[in-house]
């Protein structure tokens, strides 16, 4: 069912498209970030495709698997309630600005997934509505989940108490 | 309006106290000649716990079961749990604490009279156990100061009503200021 959703997708969008596989039953496409909101757009109001829901959204870290100007990795895996089949979209963004345009206007539930790939990776997302931190705290400096943020560095909001003036 | 005449009779039938400082005055010297009265104010405190459990993950069932009916602290005297800081005297940190969290732990540590008193309820609350990463918080006692650790992921029953004996203990053999003292 899958393999339909991404030969339409690769017939439609040719180039646009860098690389794709079906490991496992699992239909993947590398597509080019310039070119991810209109191939979205065509995966939720395609007839044929219609994947009206956006299941998940997420960010990868490659540090030292590949190369900086593919470091980053925003995975959408979307789903078609009506026909049943899902497909998985895959974008690369480069270490010194990871930015890419935000599926908002297509999914709401892209709004709280987008703030969370923003909170723990960085990424930017433009065209957001509101990218704010989601789980953290505004204070927090870095992105934890970068494979280079220091395993051992504490950021507490209060620092640790002086004394036991409590007492 | 009570003259100092008065107030050092301690009792005298003319003894209207009207300022704080008279009233603070009078029951220093009533009271700390008396141990036998600290006695009994510990003994009191010791075996009626208001205790604010502040749950914030899985130690939270063990907690439950410590106060259910088979356990049942409430045989210690700490039968009622007050979700209001300012009604309990003893602060249960069940759970992990995120940094996130920890000013709202303080603050109901702050909003709650003295006397007070905290037990940190598992590895998490103690140490921050085997979550040592970025967001948790490496051991209460970093932020707010802690009479009795328990340790355990998550504690045994018996290991809680252990601790609330040792605070017992401690309650009822502390001498300190029964009065605050007023600055
Ligand atoms: S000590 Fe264990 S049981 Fe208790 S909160 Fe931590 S992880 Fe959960």
């Amino acid at each position: 069912m899958s393999k339909l959703v991404l030969s339409r997708i690769v017939d439609r969008f040719g180039a646009a498209v860098l690389s794709h596989h079906s490991d496992c039953g699992d239909e993947t496409a590398l597509v080019s970030p310039a070119q991810l909101v209109e191939i979205c757009r065509f995966a939720k109001e395609d007839p044929a495709l219609s994947c009206e829901m956006l299941m998940d959204l997420t960010g990868v870290d490659y540090l030292g698997l590949k190369p900086a100007a593919g470091r980053f990795e925003v995975v959408y895996h979307l789903y078609s309630l009506s026909k049943g089949h899902r497909i998985r979209l895959k974008v690369e963004l480069p270490e010194a600005e990871p930015k890419v345009a935000s599926v908002v206007p297509l999914w709401k539930s892209a709004l709280w997934m987008e703030r969370e790939a923003f909170d723990l990776y960085g990424i930017k997302f433009d065209g957001h509505p509101d990218l704010r931190r989601i789980l953290l705290y505004p204070e927090f400096e870095g992105y934890p989940l970068r494979k280079d943020y220091p395993m051992e560095k504490r950021q507490p909001l209060i620092g640790p108490r002086a004394g036991r003036e409590h007492l | 309006m009570a003259s100092s005449d008065a107030n050092s009779q301690l009792l005298g039938n003319e003894a209207v106290v009207t300022t704080l400082a008279e009233a603070e005055g009078f029951f220093r010297r009533f009271l700390n000649k008396n141990e036998v009265v600290q006695d009994i104010v510990g003994w009191g405190r010791a075996w009626s716990f208001f205790q604010y459990p502040f749950v914030t993950a899985c130690c939270g069932m063990e907690y439950m079961a410590a106060a259910g009916p088979r356990y049942d602290y409430s045989r210690f005297g700490a039968e009622l749990p007050r979700f209001s800081p300012r009604q309990a005297d003893l602060l249960m940190v069940v759970g992990t604490i995120t940094h996130k969290q920890a000013p709202v732990l303080r603050t109901v540590f702050e909003q709650m009279a003295d006397p007070k008193w905290v037990i940190s309820f598992g590895v998490c609350a103690s140490s921050g156990g085997f979550y040592r990463n970025y967001t948790t918080v490496q051991g209460i006692d970093t932020i707010i100061p802690v009479d009795v650790f328990i340790p355990g992921c998550p504690p045994r029953p018996e290991a809680v009503l252990d601790a609330l004996m040792m605070l017992q203990t401690k309650v009822r053999n502390d001498r300190r200021p029964l009065l605050p003292v007023v600055k």
